[in-house]
């Protein structure tokens, strides 16, 4: 048995610095830099008529201020538009400062450099820019009857329009179907928008190197190989000139794999400009209004069902609220319309959505990335029908469970990655079974009366999802070991906590057989690897996982193959164990890893005494071939990619009880039961963490958070003390439970978590309410205020 | 978001701070714990001139149980207040209403002063001073001191009587009579958060354990913490045979509160005539079990 | 025109710090930039989410809401100055690794220095006891479940060293 830490919880590797203060976020790094700052524009929809900046000059400290105008080509250009789809008809992007129109409040208009980001601040609010006020477009509804445009050429408002349809096994379409089924039930639902809001905001910094004519920026990025690219070419570099690296990130949660934003570019280009030092930190308020948002939705469902709420026909139409931009394209409403299905076999499924723009903060992907709102429509429509049909809620979702057997499992549909929508693996009846057994589903009747005696209002909640993980096109991995046996792990993916110093190490030590002490890893760094796509989407594991493992299988080959010679062995005789590679059974006949690494590269100058045993007169070498054979490269490393056919499929299922006060309407979550399937646990502990973390999201986005905006597109909770993100106080104790369906797809057998969490708690949620309550639950988030109104309304129709 | 330049003065007794509050006029402003001002301050919603640290006044920083009531100075900070059991003994209902005000971490610095002077309506401490009919003592430069009843203190959403130049020196919050007890009830979106309505109660009984003085005050329902006098609504009755409903009801009718982000206008007024129940309920209870202690040691 | 300087002195993690800044230099920045000690992290600047709490004079308070000239003369310990001078963790900065209790860690070195003076004040707090400590602490990642779990394991820790 080799070094076996696959599976097992393995305390973090990073936490020793993190708790000791000696992480590097980017607001660490740069302490003599200049400091960039941004005038933003305070109104939603305005077209700017002047600058003025001649209040601003006499700032101590000021260095530059810059404006559209003193742009150069390409920088001055709209940014790109990242994902582009043949549906995204009228995709708009941002310019980096604004050429003539604002669209949304907080968007770049000047840009200040100075000693100190106080100056900056000081000079910015210094300079006068005049506007000529346009009607602002504030709320789905409102811009998607497209009175007022937010861009004048886009009619309608409407960016994207996309049908996709699925017809049922009979040939009928969805519509047809609902026509013909015993049971029809329409709804309208409505999704509002949070954020992601981690609590490092974004940051760049940039050190332009006149002397080798070479740039390196550091970025609080989910991608610094995409950011590397999108700098090279807005700036006209050379790319092996440009590196990008991801230092300590405080937290991502989908926010930070938009890119380049405008700062990206704009800092690294006046760094050059300048031939100084320039770091740009983003503060709470301008994260709230010039980073991304998202969640916002109003879904028009019509449902067709039989007597056991077998759902027979599906029709979803979807107003996606865009924001003022679309740079990530309509990835978010395409995962709502497939990932909609969660589960469940649906006789026939019509979607539709369109895409509307708004003068508000673009919407980009946050956890979950357009998955709670479908969730929270199918999981509404299935409480539907068994509130209609009188069944239980469970009876109904089992009803339309897809068997263990019949996977791998087609929807039919085109997932996120351009790729059919099939299902990998996956065991929903067991997951159903575990969830009601954690929760206690059976006894809840018994104990929701037994309150009521007292005066207390209980109230239980179910939610399932399905949830496409480890999307392409790929990642990459590179494992080196050097000849003092330590081996060096590196891939191209970014982490904002997730823990990829450790389970990459628990992969490559349990690969190659070797102690974690010994192992390495650094991720996001260019100077590193080059070749990667970033961190969403839950696919570090997935796919730089089984990069490093199979990257880790080429190196311990090619360790077998040299190590067999020198022990005068056959290579499948061998094991390494313990950083040693031995002949099986014959415990005397061995060779370290480190050796092995040492005779991996054939040397003519010996820098230490172990060296010297590959060098030309040590007599190792066979003289019936050249030192480094055909086929073969020097050194003990290895560099593999990981591509998949498609996505994996990850499941879960989420139950809460509730309680609500019949005179305040407070709402408190008694308890949370999480059943969770992700195929095989690299490192349970740290699967466990990203659930407790995606639930207190959930919880959030269910009970608290929401943007608020005004008719004129003013946010009015820009800050912590109205943005209502959960404290402990806030957060439930979370009960978890683990299946473990491997996925087909993968050598490791493993299935994304990191987004999972977050993905139904809306939904059992407002199941919750809804049973405790009595009142149809059609919107989230909800407040006390929302159910005392609720309550108001349905006591007096 | 960083502040914005001022001219800091660090004066080391109050006779110094008087003097340069009075020069810098409408342009000061004072800093004591800071934990309203500075956020102000970093958001650039103010840009005083000079800024007045009293840090360093040493007389300020007092807190005396004395004369039927407890006389706080300026620079105690909410958690020596909430901490100090002979406080609590004279006035429970300061213990109990700083437990809700923020977090523990802001109260270490916070000061009660401060969050009276800064007069947030649906702060804690400007109700507490208000059903207790306590005041706020005042000092300038050369012109003595003024004592301010709470009813004259708060005259608007983050107005109070402080005139330029004046420096709040400290509260007194009276002790209350005996069969007199108190609460506080609150709801905040989450724990810690200004709360969307709320309600200091007080409540005197007679021997008999007849309510007869009953009022409350409520937070986050108009511009000033809003005094309602609930002493006839409550009838003369022990608290057991008062119509609740008719008080919750009388509460509801008498306040006009504003709709925000966080609560309609309709549910915190139905919010309101809970918690002002609730408050005034428990404040009636630990009146009566004032009287019974009484009754042990006698 | 070129703002007054302070010149004040600062008694950081046991080691007195001399330094100039101008009256409106947050605490909090006067320790990152100033003093390089970039343990102390900034969130929101305005009081809430506690990423930038340190200990003044042993009691935990918002960095980014005192101004680096009104704590002259005073003692302030910051993350770095939680672990031993030989390096070795604190049992609270253990129990946080052990318990799982940070993801991105940006907000750790808030909760790390609330936690240290709540057990001092508290050895053996209650879990409402534990939950009313860190409630001024925001944590986007962990969903706090483990820090309340690496709160007692912290107080265990210190119990079997006291």
């Amino acid at each position: 048995m080799t070094t076996k830490l696959f599976g097992e919880p393995v305390q973090r590797r990073e936490d020793r610095r993190l708790i000791t203060g000696q992480g590097r976020y980017l607001d660490d790094l740069g302490q003599g830099a200049l400091a960039a700052a941004f005038v933003r524009s305070p109104h939603a929809h305005a077209r700017i008529r002047d600058i003025d900046v001649s209040a601003a000059l006499d700032v101590d400290g000021l260095v530059a201020i810059y404006t559209w105008e003193d742009l150069p080509e390409r920088v001055r250009d709209p940014l790109p538009l990242l994902i582009p789809h043949p549906a995204l008809t009228h995709g708009r992007t941002a310019y980096p400062l604004a050429r003539d129109v604002v669209r949304h409040v907080g968007e770049p208009v000047v840009m200040v450099v100075a000693r100190d980001r106080y100056l900056a601040e000081d000079a910015a609010g210094l300079i006068e820019v005049g506007y000529e006020f346009l009607k602002p477009v504030v709320g789905i509804e409102e811009a998607a009857n497209g009175v007022h445009l937010v861009h004048e050429d886009v009619p309608g408002n409407v960016g994207a329009h996309l049908v996709q349809e699925v017809p049922s096994a009979q040939g009928l379409g969805a519509r047809e179907a609902i026509d013909a089924a015993p049971h029809v039930l329409s709804f309208r639902l409505d999704f509002e928008r949070s954020a992601s809001m981690p609590l490092e905001g974004r940051g760049v910094y940039a050190r332009w190197d006149a002397d080798d004519a070479s740039l390196r920026v550091y970025s609080s990025t989910q991608t610094s190989t995409s950011v590397r690219m999108a700098i090279a070419a807005k700036l006209a570099l050379p790319l092996p000139s440009v590196e990008v690296i991801a230092p300590d990130v405080g937290g991502g949660f989908g926010v930070k794999i938009v890119h380049p934003w405008p700062e990206e570019v704009l800092v690294p280009w006046a760094a050059m400009l300048l031939g100084r030092e320039v770091k740009w930190t983003e503060d709470r308020r301008e994260h709230f209004i010039s980073s991304a948002h998202e969640r916002g939705q109003v879904q028009h469902v019509r449902v067709g069902f039989d007597g056991e709420g077998r759902v027979l026909g599906l029709d979803v139409t979807i107003l996606h609220d865009h924001g003022a931009y679309t740079p990530y394209g309509i990835i978010v409403p395409i995962i709502t319309a497939t990932q909609l299905l969660g589960p469940y076999r649906i006789g026939a499924y019509r979607v539709e959505f369109s895409s509307i723009y708004t003068n508000t903060v673009q919407v980009t992907p946050y956890r979950g990335a357009g998955r709670p709102q479908g969730v929270f429509c199918m999981e509404r429509t299935m409480d539907r029908i068994a509130a209609h049909l009188g069944l239980d809620r469970t009876a109904v979702r089992a009803a339309n469970f897809i068997q263990p057997g019949e996977f791998p499992y087609d929807q039919g549909l085109i997932f996120q990655d351009g790729r059919p929508l099939i299902y990998d693996s996956g065991d929903y009846p067991e997951s159903l079974r575990m969830l009601k057994e954690l929760i206690g589903w059976d006894g809840f009747p018994a104990m929701k009366a037994e309150a009521a005696e007292r005066g207390r209002r209980l109230g239980i909640g179910i939610g399932c999802y399905v949830e496409g993980t480890g999307v392409g096109p790929y990642e990459g991995g590179h494992v080196q070991v050097t000849s003092d046996g330590r081996v060096h792990v590196s891939t191209g993916l970014t982490s904002q906590g997730q823990g990829h110093e450790t389970v990459f190490a628990q992969i490559a030590a349990t690969e190659l057989g070797v102690p974690l002490e010994k192992v390495s890893v650094v991720t996001g760094d260019t100077r590193r690897f080059g070749y990667a796509v970033g961190t969403f989407a839950s696919r570090a594991a997935v796919m730089s996982g089984n990069a490093i493992a199979l990257a880790c299988r080429k190196v311990r080959d090619k360790a077998l193959r040299i190590a067999a010679e020198a022990l005068e062995a056959d290579p499948r005789d061998l094991e390494i164990e313990d950083g040693v590679v031995r002949v099986a059974g014959h415990p005397g006949a061995s060779i370290p890893l480190a050796t092995v690494a040492v005779l991996s590269n054939p040397l003519r100058y010996a820098f230490d005494e172990e060296a010297q045993r590959a060098t030309q007169f040590s007599g190792a070498a066979s003289m019936d071939r050249p030192p480094v054979q055909e086929g073969e490269e020097p050194g003990l490393e290895g560099r593999d990619y990981y591509s998949p056919i498609r996505s994996t499929f990850a499941s879960g299922m989420h139950a809460a009880i509730v309680e609500t006060d019949p005179d305040t309407a407070e709402i408190h979550i008694l308890r949370y039961a999480v059943v969770h399937d992700c195929g095989r646990l690299i490192n349970p502990m740290i699967v466990e963490g990203q659930i407790h973390g995606g639930v207190a999201q959930g919880v959030g986005g269910a009970l608290y958070e929401r943007m608020v905006y005004d008719a004129h597109g003013q946010l009015l909770n820009a800050s912590f003390m109205d943005f209502l993100m959960p404290y402990a106080t806030e957060v439930p104790f979370i009960e978890t439970a683990h299946l473990e369906t491997p996925s087909p797809l993968n050598p490791l057998g493993i299935k994304g978590a990191g987004e999972a969490g977050v993905i139904p708690v809306s939904a059992v949620i407002a199941s919750a309410i809804e049973d405790a309550e009595g009142i149809t639950i059609e919107r989230m988030p909800i407040s006390p205020s929302e159910l005392h109104e609720l309550r108001s309304r349905t006591a007096s129709p | 978001m960083k502040p914005p330049a001022f001219d800091y003065h660090a004066p080391r007794g109050l006779g110094e701070a008087l003097e340069v509050l009075a020069g810098a006029g409408p342009h000061g402003k004072v800093l004591a714990g800071g934990q309203s001002l500075i956020p102000l301050l970093n958001m650039r919603l103010a840009s005083p001139s000079h800024l007045v640290d009293i840090n360093r006044v040493a007389e300020l920083d007092t807190l005396v149980v004395a004369d039927g009531g407890v006389r706080v100075g300026a620079l105690a900070r909410h958690a020596a207040v909430e901490r100090s059991s002979s406080v609590a003994r004279a006035q429970p209902l300061l213990r109990t209403a700083l437990k809700l005000v923020a977090h523990p971490v802001i109260r270490n610095r916070g000061t009660v002063i401060g969050s009276l002077v800064h007069a947030d309506p649906s702060a804690e401490l400007p109700a507490v001073l208000t059903v207790l009919s306590g005041s706020v003592r005042l000092a300038r430069h050369g012109g003595g001191e003024r004592d301010v009843p709470a009813g004259a203190f708060f005259t608007g959403p983050l107005e109070s009587a402080v005139e330029p130049g004046e420096l709040a020196v400290s509260a007194f919050f009276p002790s209350l009579p005996p069969r007199t007890g108190s609460a506080f009830c609150e709801v905040a979106r989450r724990h810690g958060d200004y709360a969307m309505a709320g309600a200091a109660a007080v409540v005197g009984l007679d021997e008999d354990l007849r309510i007869v003085s009953a009022k409350v005050a409520c937070v986050s329902v108009g511009p000033v913490p809003v005094l309602l006098e609930m002493s006839e609504v409550c009838a003369h009755r022990p608290a057991a045979s008062v119509d609740w409903a008719a008080v919750a009801a009388s509460v509801r009718e008498r306040i006009d509160p504003e709709g925000d982000i966080h609560a309609t206008a309709a549910y915190r007024r139905h919010l309101t005539g809970v918690l002002a129940e609730r408050a005034l309920r428990i404040a009636a209870q630990e009146a009566a079990g004032e009287q019974g202690r009484e009754g042990l040691d006698g | 025109m070129a703002e007054t300087l302070h010149e004040i002195s600062l008694t950081v993690n046991g080691v007195v710090r001399e330094v100039k800044v101008p009256g409106r230099r947050l605490l909090s920045d006067c320790l990152r930039h100033e003093l390089g000690l970039t343990g102390t992290h900034v969130g929101c600047e305005h009081g809430v989410c506690g990423c930038c709490t340190v200990l003044l004079d042993g009691d935990p308070v918002r960095s980014c809401l005192t101004f680096a000239v009104s704590v002259d003369g005073h003692e302030i310990t910051t993350v770095e100055g939680l672990s031993g001078p030989d390096g070795s963790l604190s049992p609270v900065q253990r129990a946080f690794s052990e318990c799982h209790a940070l993801q991105c860690g940006f907000c750790t070195p808030g909760f790390l220095c609330t936690v240290t003076a709540l057990l001092r004040d508290n050895p053996t707090p209650a879990d409402d006891e534990v939950v009313e400590g860190i409630s001024g602490n925001l944590c986007r990642c962990t969903g706090y479940q483990n820090i309340v779990k690496a709160v007692h394991r912290a107080a265990e820790l210190m119990g079997d060293e006291a």
